[in-house]
């Protein structure tokens, strides 16, 4: 009997002790990383003249509210532009620019263009990873006549590289995908 | 002990100088235990030269004594002997109670009866340790799914959560050794942390009937209790040896134990399993391999009227995710649902790389035990777990190798029960539990938190009565209240504050406002009730009837009450929602039973129905720059489950057995009116077992299973905007996969057999037809097949 009275004594005791690390203090927030927000598209005219930009934006990451796109005016026919790609992450400050990760682990990034809805358009990759193979955060676009319909720019990471430049081939995982509607006048 | 015995001996001879001799002594010898009726006990009266037998309800009677001291020695095949002093005194009654559990070492098996029931009135199907032994490379789901009614949800092959009659998660309470499991049971790709080769057996209550653990097991408890120790010296221990071709991998669990008669003992146990990636019929299923090292230690005092235990163990996984299933958005779920093989498929490896979880779990549990006259016997239980969670998910740049999530959770748990054996017909039990719980999620990882830091108190008090009103009926009521407070701390983003309306509903949990960020302090109250009340009734040595209804009430977990954001190995937003009460259970269960060696059956119809059931379904398609996901959002409904699981075993010529199982479980949204997800297909398991105890025990059996398709599904499709193409593509997330048949062969034989010392060697063959299937309830069902042929190998070493 006086084993289990030391016992019962030896447990208690063993509670308080571990029991009782309670510190009420509220957690810090936490810096999202890896969000995307926003995709920025800037297209110069070869020759001067007034940028066009094309933005998606998506302030709330993966919360309930749609990104805001715009585009700030219409191409035209039959000039040449010079592309240019940044992705942002916004929920911090100040913004983490993002391209530049894509552009460090180029072999394992590529955008993708894809033009639908009868946009007479056309694009060629201006940058290329340590291989060789397109990276495309730099891009050159070629109006042709007027038209209009979208265009999509897709992110794949990891995709099969070399590939035909469609993504039903360069396979890997969306990191960004946004469609625009413009017209070429 | 024997010393105090022949003191007495001899004193009773001197002090029974006869004055009136006509007395009896009369009563029953019981087992220690479980109270069970001990018949064939010899009873040896020290003085008289009496003894006699206890008849088969485990009585005697002892005629002619004198007033006086008497010593007497009672013996029963399967106990030690032991002595015990009367006082008779006019017509006398005593009851002794016997150790019955010293043969219960090893290979002797007490059918059925060397565990402790843990309900009287609902039907508990147990796996046997020898049982057990034959999923030593598996995992605890992989063993429960070879009981009918159970099932499993699966992520893959290496994370088998079990699933009772439809449910699973936090509606099963896992009791590992005595300890409820906490283990962040919450997400359904989270598996139990328990190693399956700790266990001496595993007994499953569909209900919830087991009020000790907890009110809330609205689908069912599971039960691993460890092996029983005998109280004599010796040293005695097994390794249990598996290679499988597929996984190309190999498990090893060693356990060894050292008793003394005067009841300490020690056991020590080790188990590792290393696999490669796993195969399908066609291809490798890239990064699903896993490496488990598990180790526990157990001692104590197994004494008759007191004892302590001591536990320890140590559970630590690392488990590959199919690299395949992680997508970037709806549209490649798109691809990766209308391609028939996964999208990528790489060479055959032992490394795991990322998706991938690490799970470590700690338990340690001290319990002591005293048995006091005419009350029964007292236990008191402390147990403390610790358990981690990382789960690394594919990512850019510097964190790439940091964990996505990284969740602490640390349980304290001190229990006191009663086991009281106040009167013969029956017993009661009663308990308290408090529990303090924390769980800490780091903030380094740069994700936000899947779950928040939260406190977590809770106290429970029950109790248990069951009464043997006569020889073929026995009744059984008990009730259980729980209280639990959590107390919060959860970030919000601020546009789903306001799109949930919580800004109007709960404007005084906000802390602090940061960016688009509120911070929130949830202080949440639970009050549960839960009641079991049922009946069994013996028709006769054969037949008997179990009744059970039983009322579980259990509160929201963490996961359904927080949820709130992109749950990558899912490709979802999952979205849990704060207003939730806890989730009511209605059940009704019948067991009709015939227990017999030639020819024995169960049948098990049941009816659950769950007022606030909290089911995550999808409910939305949402947009982000990194396209659209589909967003899964927890509601509260009234869901339904009806179902019947069939057991029958019928050795039909000398030798060989046939095994037959059938299980169907039909669930409901009532409030809806359509079916509810993630409900197990009907499916019927038929097997042949040829086994010769004269060929060195020889084992061949085939078993086939087939899965029917299920076709009652809530249609969850949805539609996305593929831009190559300019077309919405329907994502087909519902339709279930078609039945398939699987075959599986197994045999063992013992190579030789020196009194303790015994070593068997099993092959078995699982899929033997190679066939290519999708299960419904495997998650991983639209990326990529289930498992191809394996050739299994296993030794097995007594000594």
């Amino acid at each position: 009997m006086k084993k289990m009275r030391f016992l019962c004594t030896l447990m208690l005791a063993g509670m308080v002790f571990t029991a009782c690390s309670d510190d009420n203090d509220a957690p810090i927030a936490v810096n999202e990383e890896e969000v995307i927000t926003t995709l920025n598209v800037t297209l110069s005219p070869v020759g001067g003249g007034t940028n066009i930009t094309l933005q998606t934006q998506d302030l709330d990451g993966d919360g309930p509210n749609p990104p805001v796109v715009t585009v700030s005016g219409n191409l035209m026919a039959g000039a040449v532009y010079n592309g240019s790609l940044s992705v942002l992450n916004e929920t911090v400050s100040p913004a983490e620019n993002i391209t530049e990760e894509v552009e460090e682990e180029s072999n394992e990034h590529q955008f993708f263009y894809t033009i639908g809805g009868g946009l007479d358009v056309t694009t060629t990759y201006e940058n290329f990873d340590g291989n060789g193979n397109p990276l495309g955060t730099e891009f050159s676009l070629t109006a042709g006549a007027a038209s209009s319909g979208t265009v999509t720019f897709t992110l794949r990471h990891e995709p099969k590289k070399p590939n035909d430049g469609t993504l039903a081939d360069a396979g890997g995982e969306t990191d960004i995908t946004a469609t625009f509607n413009i017209a070429v006048e | 002990m024997r010393l105090y015995v022949l003191l007495a001996l001899l004193l009773s001879s001197i002090s029974s100088i006869s004055q009136d001799c006509n007395y009896t002594l009369s009563g029953s010898v019981k087992d220690l235990h479980d109270g069970s009726l001990l018949a064939g006990a010899t009873l040896i009266l020290a003085g008289t030269e009496q003894a006699v037998l206890s008849d088969l309800d485990g009585n005697y009677m002892f005629t002619g004594l004198c007033e006086g001291t008497y010593a007497i020695q009672v013996s029963h095949p399967y106990c030690l002997s032991k002595g015990f002093t009367i006082k008779v005194n006019g017509d006398t009654k005593s009851n002794f109670l016997l150790e019955h559990h010293l043969e219960e070492l090893n290979e002797v098996i007490l059918e059925g009866e060397a565990y402790r029931n843990q309900t009287k009135t609902l039907f508990e199907s147990k796996i046997s340790n020898a049982q057990l032994e034959d999923f030593s490379n598996g995992t605890l789901g992989d063993a429960l799914n070879s009981i009918s009614g159970v099932s499993s949800l699966n992520t893959g092959n290496t994370v088998v959560k079990p699933m009772i009659n439809g449910l699973h998660s936090s509606r099963i309470v896992i009791v590992n050794n005595g300890v409820r499991m906490e283990d962040q049971e919450w997400g359904a790709e989270h598996g139990p942390n328990v190693d399956v080769n700790s266990a001496g057996s595993l007994t499953l209550i569909k209900g919830a009937g087991a009020l000790r653990y907890g009110g809330d097991a609205v689908g069912g408890v599971i039960v691993a209790e460890a092996p029983k120790v005998a109280k004599k010296d010796t040293l005695f221990g097994k390794t249990l040896w598996s290679a499988s071709s597929n996984g190309r991998g190999s498990s090893v669990s060693s356990q060894l134990t050292k008793s003394y008669k005067s009841g300490w003992y020690g056991s020590l146990q080790g188990t590792i399993k290393r696999y490669g990636d796993f195969e399908t019929p066609d291809y490798v299923l890239s990064n699903t391999g896993a490496f488990e090292r598990n180790a526990s230690l157990r001692f104590g005092l197994n004494g008759l009227e007191y004892g302590i235990e001591g536990y320890y163990s140590l559970f630590k996984n690392d488990i590959g995710i199919l690299r395949a299933s992680h997508l970037g958005g709806a549209q490649d779920q798109v691809r990766a649902i209308s391609s028939n093989r996964p999208l990528i498929i790489r060479d055959f490896t032992y490394n795991i790389g990322n998706p991938r979880q690490e799970v470590t779990h700690h338990l340690a549990r001290l319990k002591i035990f005293q048995r006091i006259d005419g009350l029964g016997k007292l236990s008191l239980q402390y147990d403390f777990q610790r358990n981690s969670r990382q789960e690394f998910d594919i990512r850019r740049g510097d964190d790439a190798d940091k964990a996505s999530l990284d969740l602490e959770l640390d349980t304290h748990t001190l229990m006191l029960d009663l086991d009281g054996d106040l009167f013969d017909t029956g017993s009661i039990k009663l308990g308290a539990m408090a529990r303090y719980q924390s769980n800490f999620a780091d903030p380094t990882t740069g994700v936000r938190r899947l779950i928040p830091d939260y406190d977590k108190y809770d106290l429970g008090v029950y109790a248990i009565a069951d009464y043997r009103v006569k020889e073929k009926l026995v009744l059984e009521a008990g009730v259980r209240f729980d209280y639990s407070y959590m107390d919060v701390f959860k970030f919000y983003r601020t546009s789903l504050w306001e799109a949930r309306n919580y800004d109007q509903l709960f404007p005084e949990i906000v802390v602090e406002e940061l960016g688009n960020q509120i911070l929130t302090n949830p202080q949440l109250d639970f009050y549960n009730t839960s009641a079991t009340a049922g009946a069994t009734y013996s028709f006769n040595e054969q037949y008997n009837l179990f009744f059970n209804y039983s009322l579980a009430s259990r509160p929201p977990n963490p996961s359904e009450l927080f949820s709130e954001g992109l749950h990558h190995s899912a490709s979802r937003i999952e979205l849990g929602d704060l207003r939730f009460g806890s989730e009511i259970s209605n059940k009704l269960a019948l067991t009709f039973q015939r227990k017999n060696t030639t020819f024995g059956f169960s049948v098990n119809p049941y009816i659950n129905t769950i007022r606030d059931f909290m089911v995550i379904e999808p409910t939305d398609v949402q947009q982000t720059v990194r396209g659209n996901f589909q967003v899964w959002e927890y509601r509260q409904t009234k869901a339904q489950l009806l179902g019947v699981d069939v057991d029958a075993s019928w050795a039909f010529a000398k030798n060989f057995r046939f095994n037959h199982q059938f299980s169907m479980v039909k669930g409901y949204d009532r409030n809806r009116n359509e079916a509810l997800i993630n409900m197990p297909p009907v499916t019927t398991q038929n097997g042949v077992v040829y086994q010769n105890k004269n060929l060195r025990n020889l084992k061949l059996a085939i078993q086939s299973e087939y899965m029917f398709r299920q076709n009652e599904f809530p249609d969850n499709n949805f539609e996305v905007f593929v831009p190559e193409t300019q077309t919405l593509e329907t994502v087909d997330v519902s339709t279930p996969p078609e039945a398939y048949h699987l075959l599986k062969f197994s045999s063992s034989i013992d190579l030789y057999k020196v009194d303790k010392s015994k070593l068997t060697i099993g092959v078995t063959v699982s899929n033997l037809l190679d066939t290519s299937y999708r299960n419904y309830l495997n998650r991983l069902r639209y990326y990529a097949d289930d498992l191809g042929r394996n050739f299994l190998l296993n030794l097995k070493f007594n000594y």
